[in-house]
């Protein structure tokens, strides 16, 4: 039977896998079309109207802008897929290692602030929902409704205002890398980028686990549970926080995969040396293979989150996961 | 039963409303010796819930104890400190829930949700559970223990919650309504596991329930529940043979007699919210005997016999007969006797899965016709089917001799007009954010376009379903269950349809309220021509209602023919084990007139009197 289950489980893991490659590929041809193949040549577009024959004849040539749209698009996915996207325009290094570096800054960045943000905002949800209608769950209902409605630039800089600049002198306001260090060395500089994504992404997962905590409180098995006279905690960690925990995973999801793309006005905020901030200056550059390459890994990132969010949805649920 | 020291004893129990301090139980006193099954009986909204909850000291949200007291053994619950509630709670008091699709958690093995409700090594709880999983008919082996709630049927999810409340070997057991929404075989199951464990373990019991029959037959003492207040509490012999008060006669009258030798009759009018509770006997504005007397203070408890008391101003007083219509509604078949729905060789499925095979059906135009079978027989199925609702079906449907298209969609306005369908929930079938005149005129406007007399449309309909002109302005919440069931009768009667499906209409809806929707669509039968479709579980009903019945067993019909023949005369096997199942008692001849005074009476007595008042 477990071995008929788990293959179950692993056909839906397959097809919803699958269905993650075909998003990429979606994406590619957008990213495709939206840098390359639109009327313009896009080589003339990067070096500006002072270029020299020759410089744009080596630059198509290196961008394979010769030959018909699908044959260009193909020879640029294939070099995609061989994790050879080209050689950074701007810093003539290879695009892999220009930006590996800075794809390791932000997950340090992001896994900080998962980290702290996930089970934070489950905790102060529950909390939340079991203390319905006293003071501390309207005061948390006032406070993330306000974090929720601000964009997390402006709860950037009014961090930056309170703990670093105006009101405390804690932490630095922006992020300086001395060369040689890694980001992680110095973590009072990681406090304040941290902070704002964590307070910007926290705000719906708190909201969503109230919410779900509440109906799962108010269920009858629940009711069950403490009729059977069991200790509040059990009645709480083994009864209703398992039901709750599958779709508050589809939120947080969300939240995650938000974060890469909050993580670039974060980065830009506090001159973090990631991925966000690279993606600026390399589309202030035109440098067309760092950019094109970045949305790409962005959007796997996007397609991986979901991918693992919908895996703990199925574990949460017995149905499914014993569905044969 | 035991004489010992009663194990329970509930005095003076007052639980009131919060914010709106009205009272939901008052003044309830009662006691359960070890061994005695005590069933509480009321209808919807008559407290009984509240009480089984405060037996195990838990308020709902929303409620809280006001005064009175409450004693299991011998420790008084309302003087317990929370923790000792919680020893209380499983060990000395047990719960057994009415729905335990909802009660069991679906995310915990049933060994996890078994075992929990015991203290103690490992090895001594597991074969606790095993033993008790063996006592009420279950597997207990390691395969059926890993299982979860869903692998589970229906019938073993609710021995799985008798079993969870047996595990720690209370002294009283609390049951809500653990049988309703059960099929009538797998509730015989249940209800003979639970005496057989309270016998087992001399365990006092409450069973809580709306069913009279199934209390009659399960409970040795019988407390009726009126508007928060026990009303009648005597043994079970007693209280049916001798119902003192008249709620009780009414509301025995009103469940549906097995072998249809007795009328079954509604009780008029709506029982009161705790919120607008009459001054005197609660009873009053619904009793037949009610004088000014009885409006002026609610009575107090009178002793009738052993054991036997009655809330009641009139206790000595005999009820009046009642004198009803002759039972088995008859048939308005025309001379002509042509079919109105025809099913030839019909299939249907959902996706793979085939529900529904081989059924060949003809229902002639003016009869009643009964599908009768448990969860999972395809009657739902079939009945979709012919609304145009399920489409993945094959074979012949024709409706007056012309096949009609599997999907609604594709059947012509006139097709659907002469169909119409009432859901088994009033509940959800209801638009809540529409009036009821918007709810009935909606058919109408969908198959006839906009018209001119929506006015006498909306009135005429209101009219048939017996409701008042005024219900057109109101929305379904300030209706009860059975106005709002009337409503959706009312809306599927306003485009004139030939034949009317008639999905479970009485199953969400006290016993009191499902009489009168009988009488409704048997006049309505009569007066109309209706050609019906009705669709039940409940064998009683079939034979009260309906002139030929089709009895479905998994996806075929097993049995088909005349009521009268067919239940004095089983020939299918399934049919006698339905009919074995189902639990039934008789009544003293004296409560009611028999079918001749009846037929014969021609005057209006005082209870149709009533009735029509009501209505």
């Amino acid at each position: 039977m477990t071995k008929a289950n788990a293959g179950g489980m692993r056909r839906l893991l397959l097809r919803r896998s699958l269905f993650g490659l075909f998003t990429l590929w979606v994406v590619s041809i957008v990213v495709f079309v939206a840098t390359q193949a639109l009327p313009g040549d896009a080589a003339q577009a990067i070096l500006g109207r002072e270029a020299t024959p020759e410089r744009l004849a080596a630059l198509r040539e290196q961008l394979h802008l010769g030959g018909t749209l699908p044959e260009q698009y193909f020879a640029w996915l294939g070099k995609l897929i061989t994790f050879n996207p080209g050689i950074s325009l701007a810093g003539g290094k290879p695009v892999v290692q220009t930006i590996a570096p800075m794809l390791l800054n932000s997950s340090v960045l992001m896994l900080c602030a998962a980290v702290i943000a996930i089970p934070l905002a489950v905790f102060i949800g529950t909390w939340s929902a079991l203390k319905k209608d006293t003071a501390v769950d309207h005061v948390t209902g006032v406070i993330t409704l306000v974090l929720a409605s601000l964009p997390e630039f402006v709860v950037g800089v009014l961090l930056v205002l309170l703990l670093a600049t105006g009101f405390l002198h804690l932490f630095p306001a922006v992020f300086v890398l001395i060369p040689g260090q890694q980001v992680w060395s110095n973590p009072a500089q990681l406090v304040l980028p941290v902070l704002t994504l964590v307070l910007a992404v926290s705000p719906y997962i708190i909201r969503i686990m109230r919410a779900t905590m509440l109906e799962v409180l108010d269920s009858q098995y629940v009711q069950q549970a403490r009729l059977k006279g069991l200790p509040e905690r059990t009645v709480i960690w083994r009864h209703a926080i398992p039901n709750a925990i599958g779709p508050v995973a589809q939120v947080v999801a969300l939240q995650l995969a938000w974060l890469i793309g909050g993580v670039v006005i974060v980065e830009y905020l506090f001159r973090f040396p990631g991925i966000g901030f690279q993606l600026i200056d390399a589309v202030t550059n035109r440098d067309l293979p760092v950019v094109q390459s970045l949305v790409i890994v962005i959007a796997l990132f996007y397609v991986v989150v979901n991918l693992f969010a919908d895996v703990v949805t199925l574990a949460a649920n017995p149905k499914v996961r014993t569905a044969q | 039963m035991s004489t010992g020291a009663p194990t329970l004893v509930v005095e003076e129990l007052k639980i009131i409303g919060v914010p709106s301090m009205a009272a939901i139980i008052d003044e309830l006193s009662v006691e359960v010796r070890p061994g005695e099954i005590l069933g509480v009986v009321g209808e919807s909204g008559s407290g009984k819930t509240t009480l089984g909850l405060a037996l195990l000291n838990y308020c709902k949200e929303g409620t809280k104890v006001d005064g009175g007291s409450v004693t299991v053994g011998d420790k008084e619950l309302a003087g317990l400190h929370w923790r000792q509630v919680r020893e209380l709670r499983g060990r000395t008091v047990a719960y057994i829930p009415q729905s335990p699709a909802s009660a069991l958690n679906p995310a915990l093995r049933i060994r996890t949700q078994l075992a929990e409700c015991l203290a103690g090594d490992h090895e001594t709880v597991l074969n606790r559970v095993r033993e008790v999983l063996r006592e009420v008919a279950l597997p207990d082996d390691d395969a059926f223990l890993r299982r979860y709630p869903h692998q589970l049927s229906g019938g073993q999810q609710q021995r799985v919650a008798v079993a969870m409340a047996f595990t720690a070997r209370p002294a009283l057991i609390v049951m809500d309504e653990p049988t309703t929404g059960l099929d009538v075989s797998t509730q015989e199951h249940v209800l003979q596991t639970v005496r057989n464990m309270c016998k087992t373990y001399d365990c006092a019991a409450v069973y809580i329930s709306h069913d009279m029959a199934v209390v009659a037959e399960l409970a040795d003492r019988i407390a009726v529940m009126y508007s928060g207040r026990i009303v009648e509490i005597g043994s079970t012999a007693d209280v049916l043979a001798n119902p003192a008060h008249p709620y009780t006669a009414r509301l025995l009258l009103a469940v549906p007699d097995l072998e249809a030798k007795r009328p079954m009759v509604g009780i008029p009018g709506n029982a009161p919210s705790p919120l607008a509770r009459p001054q005197g006997c609660a009873f009053a504005p619904r009793c037949p005997l009610a004088d000014a007397g009885c409006t002026v203070a609610p009575p107090g408890v009178t002793d009738v016999g052993e054991r036997h008391s009655v809330r009641c101003f009139k206790a000595d007083t005999p009820l009046p007969a009642i004198a009803a219509q002759p039972n088995r509604a008859h048939s308005a078949r025309g001379a002509s006797g042509r079919p109105a729905i025809e099913i030839k060789a019909l299939k249907a499925g959902y996706g793979s899965n085939t529900v529904l095979q081989d059924i060949d059906l003809s229902v002639y135009t003016g009869d009643c016709v009964a599908l009768l079978g448990e969860s999972g027989s395809g009657k739902t199925t079939l009945s979709r089917c012919i609304a145009g609702l399920h489409h993945n079906f094959t074979g012949g449907l024709l409706l007056d001799g012309v096949p009609l298209a599997a999907s609604s969609f594709k059947r012509s306005k006139e097709q659907r007009r002469r169909v119409q369908y009432i859901f088994q929930n009033p509940y959800e079938s209801l638009n809540p954010r529409r009036t009821v005149e918007e709810l009935i005129l909606q058919p109408v406007i969908a198959v006839r376009g906009r018209v001119k007399n929506s006015r006498e449309i909306v009135g005429n309909a209101l009219e048939r379903a017996s409701l008042r002109p005024d219900h057109a302005l109101r929305y379904p919440d300030q209706l009860s269950g059975g106005e709002r069931q009337r409503v959706a009768i009312a809306r599927a009667l306003a485009t004139e349809p030939e034949v009317l499906i008639c999905d479970e209409i009485t199953s969400a809806l006290d016993v009191s309220v499902q009489s009168s929707l009988v009488d409704l669509l048997r006049s309505l039968q009569a007066e109309m021509g209706l050609t019906l479709l009705f669709i039940t579980h409940n064998i009683a009903l079939v034979r009260n209602i309906a002139q030929q019945v089709a009895v479905l067993e998994q996806g075929r019909i097993v049995e088909f023919g005349d009521v009268a023949n067919v239940f004095a005369n089983p020939q299918h096997d399934y049919t006698r084990s339905l009919m074995k199942a189902t639990p039934n008692f008789q009544l003293p001849s004296r409560l009611y007139a028999g079918p001749r005074t009846a037929a014969a009476g021609a005057g209006p007595t005082a209870a149709d009197e009533l009735q029509a008042r009501a209505l």
